[in-house]
This record gives structure tokens, C-alpha cells and sequence, in this order.
């Protein structure tokens, strides 16, 4: 059988125009240009989209679950981050 | 799109490698309907679970084009012919998600496919019936679709990220294809004698096909319970089956058809419908690839793969050549 051996791209959408691009999904292509090429015939079949951007899988750099507590558990306790927390009294307003 | 229950071995419980207390932290995010991502730990068990149901939903949707592709030609209409390429495209898409589904687990797209070409995975029996008459195409559409719609819309809320969201944009598509193929059945059921003939004799055919892709019954399927646990799977083949025949016979009704199962009857008491005995034995040779178009669906894969090779050499060939000259 003959090897692909195309790379892996993750392909993000603008549903409309005000929206930010979201990722959809991935594909394998020869390059971005043929990735955006199966992007429009895998993703927007149905008008989803008016926009495409895709980035090789492997520039993608993530953060690792692993260390997602470290990363994200100090903002839990940070409660007066939101306006919920304060208290306005009855009466006023435009606040 | 087309899952299928088949219900081989399953990849018993974990190893004695993956640690007891990463297991059952896994379990309790699975229980608390929490999404394992691809990054995440899991076990080895549950990898390779998805993996093989996963690829072999993919097999299905690809070996799955070519049953219908064989009307695309003689479409009786300009409408059909659009109607029932938009559909086959649809399901190589359908493909696509979910091959890229499996790769987020570590499987390499060539390898999966490789399986298929080589005969090593399966694909749902179903494909493997000719298609005779332009009435198969609708009895696939309004049979074969509503079964995968009621197989598939469980799993949009599977435990697995990249499956779920998979199957969301599947669900969506899907549906489509369920009801032009039960308005092919509609339009022929109201013409001539002769072509309410060809619907019935449609439904004859497809309709046992149909009855088995929700893959063997609860007694013989030992290794569903591993995947309820984790929230792979959320109904038994069994029920999913008793859901399907409620909700199609009362729109074989609508048609003026009958399925072929003299059995079949309504029962008053449990609210369903009782019907006759599956013939798994005919299954298992089906998924042994004793079916009658096993043969055939592998060596037009094979072919259309081989013929294609060119494409794809010329393609990654292209590729450097720019990459190259954006280098210099």
C-alpha cells in the first residue's frame, strides 16, 4: 500500500462575519493550501462558514492537562475578580 | 453514517499497569458526565475500545458510499442525482470526522486505513447487499439511515470528546438522508402497481439488514457492559433495536407496505411491537465476509485506493517542490 504521509491540520471556521474563527476539526493535505481546499468540502458543506483558517497540527502548542491545576486552579478562589461579588445597596443604580 | 454494534472482543478490564487510583479518578470524571479529551489519562483499555469502534464507524461511512454510488448514473431524475450525490458526499465526509476522531487517540490515518484495505477491520454488514433497484436507494435512506440516526444519537453524548462531537455533525446531517430516502419510497409507493412492487420488495430485503446493525442481541453481547461503564455506549443493542421497529413500522403503514415478518404485531400490554427472530446466523457469516458483496466492496476500496496513488505521490511531490522554492 502506498503511504500517505500527508500532514495533519486543524481547521478553524467563522460561522459569519463578527464571529471569531472556531475549530471544527482536522484533515490531512499536501499542503495549507489543499488543507483549506477539504476544509471548504469537509467543513462547509451547508454554508457553516465564511472564513477558514488552518494551521499544521504540530505548530500547535498546548497546555498539559497534567499541569492543569497549577495552571488554572488560582483563579478559582479569586471570587472578587467578579462583579458578583460586591454588594450594591437597594436603590442604587448604574452601577 | 453508519455505526454498528459488532461486538467482538473487548479489551477486558484494565492492566495491571494502569494505576488503580488514575483509574478510578478516570472513572469518577466518566460518571460525573465529565469529557475525556485527547490529552487526558486513560486507560489502555478504554483507548483502544474507541479506537477499534471509532475506525470502524469510519470504514462503515467510507464502504458505505458505494452501494448508493452505484445509482448515482441512473438517477431518475436531475433532482435524485443531486439529492444522492450530496448524500454519498456527505457520508465520505461523515468518514473524514471520524478517522481525524480516531487519530486524536494515536493511530496514524494510513494505519486505519491500511486495516481496511487489507481486510484486518470491519465494517458494518450492511453494506455488504446489492443494491438491484432504484427502491433500494430509498429503503437505504428511510432503513438504513434511521437505524444509524438511533444508533448515533446516544453517542453524541459519549464519553469521548472527539467521538461526541463527531457524531453531533453527524446527527445533523443525517437526517436528510433518512427522509429522501423514505420520499423515494413515498413517490414509488404512490405510482404504478409495478413500482409499489419494486418498494416492497425493497423493504424485503433490507429490512432483516436492517434489524442486525444494532449488532447481536443482549444475552450473546458480553462486552457492552465495560462500555455503558464508560459511557461509550448508553443503551443495549437491544433496545436501541425495539426503538427503531416502534418508530418504522407505523411509517411502513403510511406507505401501504409490509415488512416481511409475519410476527410482527403490536402488543398492546408493553406498548412495542413484537417481532420475529433474527437470523444471525446469516449475520456472522455476513461479518465473516461470506455476505454477498463482501468481495466487491474491498476490491473497489483497493481499487479506487491504488488508482488514487498517483493523485496523492503527485500532490505531496507539488508540495515540496514549494516548499522548497519558499525555502531558497
Amino acid at each position: 500500500m502506498s503511504r500517505q504521509d500527508w500532514p495533519l491540520f486543524e481547521v478553524f471556521i467563522r460561522a459569519k462575519s463578527g464571529l471569531s474563527h472556531r475549530h471544527v476539526g482536522s484533515l490531512h493535505a499536501a499542503d495549507s493550501s489543499m488543507a483549506i481546499d477539504h476544509a471548504r468540502d469537509l467543513y462547509t458543506r451547508r454554508g457553516e462558514g465564511v472564513s477558514i483558517w488552518v494551521i499544521e497540527s504540530k505548530d500547535i502548542c498546548a497546555s498539559d492537562p497534567a499541569e492543569s491545576t497549577a495552571l488554572f486552579e488560582p483563579a478559582e478562589d479569586k471570587i472578587y475578580r467578579h462583579p458578583t461579588f460586591y454588594e450594591v445597596p437597594d436603590g442604587v443604580e448604574n452601577l | 453514517m453508519y455505526t454498528q454494534g459488532l461486538d467482538q472482543k473487548a479489551d477486558g478490564g484494565a492492566t495491571a499497569a494502569d494505576d488503580a487510583a488514575r483509574l478510578e479518578q478516570f472513572q469518577r470524571r466518566v460518571d460525573a458526565e465529565e469529557k475525556i479529551e485527547p490529552k487526558d489519562w486513560m486507560p489502555e483499555a478504554y483507548r483502544k475500545t474507541l479506537v477499534r469502534q471509532i475506525s470502524q464507524h469510519a470504514h462503515s461511512e467510507i464502504v458505505g458510499m458505494l452501494p448508493e454510488g452505484n445509482w448515482i448514473t441512473r438517477a431518475p431524475t436531475l433532482r435524485r442525482k443531486a439529492i444522492l450525490l450530496a448524500k454519498v458526499q456527505d457520508e465520505a465526509g461523515h468518514g473524514l470526522y471520524l478517522y481525524s476522531a480516531a487519530e486524536t487517540l494515536g493511530v496514524s490515518r494510513d494505519d486505519l486505513v491500511d486495516q481496511l484495505l487489507t481486510g484486518k477491520a470491519k465494517y458494518s454488514s450492511i453494506f455488504n447487499y446489492p443494491t438491484l433497484t432504484w427502491a433500494d436507494v430509498g429503503a437505504i435512506g428511510w432503513l438504513v439511515d434511521g437505524a444509524a440516526i438511533m444508533n448515533q444519537i446516544p453517542l453524541c453524548r459519549c464519553s469521548y470528546g472527539p467521538y461526541a462531537r463527531a457524531m453531533v455533525r453527524v446527527c445533523k446531517e443525517e437526517s436528510f438522508h433518512q427522509r429522501q430516502g423514505y420520499e423515494i419510497m413515498l413517490m414509488l409507493c404512490r405510482g404504478s402497481a409495478e413500482q409499489k412492487r419494486m418498494a416492497q420488495d425493497a423493504l424485503n430485503r433490507w429490512w432483516w439488514p436492517a434489524l442486525m446493525m444494532f449488532g447481536p442481541g443482549d444475552a450473546e453481547s458480553k462486552h457492552s457492559a465495560q462500555s455503558m461503564a464508560w459511557k461509550i455506549k448508553r443503551f443495549s443493542n437491544d433496545e436501541l433495536r425495539q426503538k427503531f421497529v416502534d418508530v418504522t413500522v407505523p411509517q411502513a403503514d403510511h406507505l401501504g407496505i409490509k415488512m416481511p415478518d409475519p410476527d410482527l404485531k403490536w402488543n398492546e400490554e408493553e406498548e412495542h411491537y413484537e417481532f420475529g427472530e433474527i437470523d444471525w446466523q446469516e449475520f456472522f457469516e455476513v461479518l465473516a465476509g461470506n455476505g454477498p458483496c463482501n468481495k466487491e466492496r474491498l476490491a473497489a476500496r483497493q481499487e479506487a485506493h491504488s488508482g488514487g496513488a498517483w493523485v496523492r505521490e503527485a500532490a505531496a511531490a507539488y508540495a515540496e517542490k514549494q516548499s522548497r522554492r519558499a525555502a531558497a
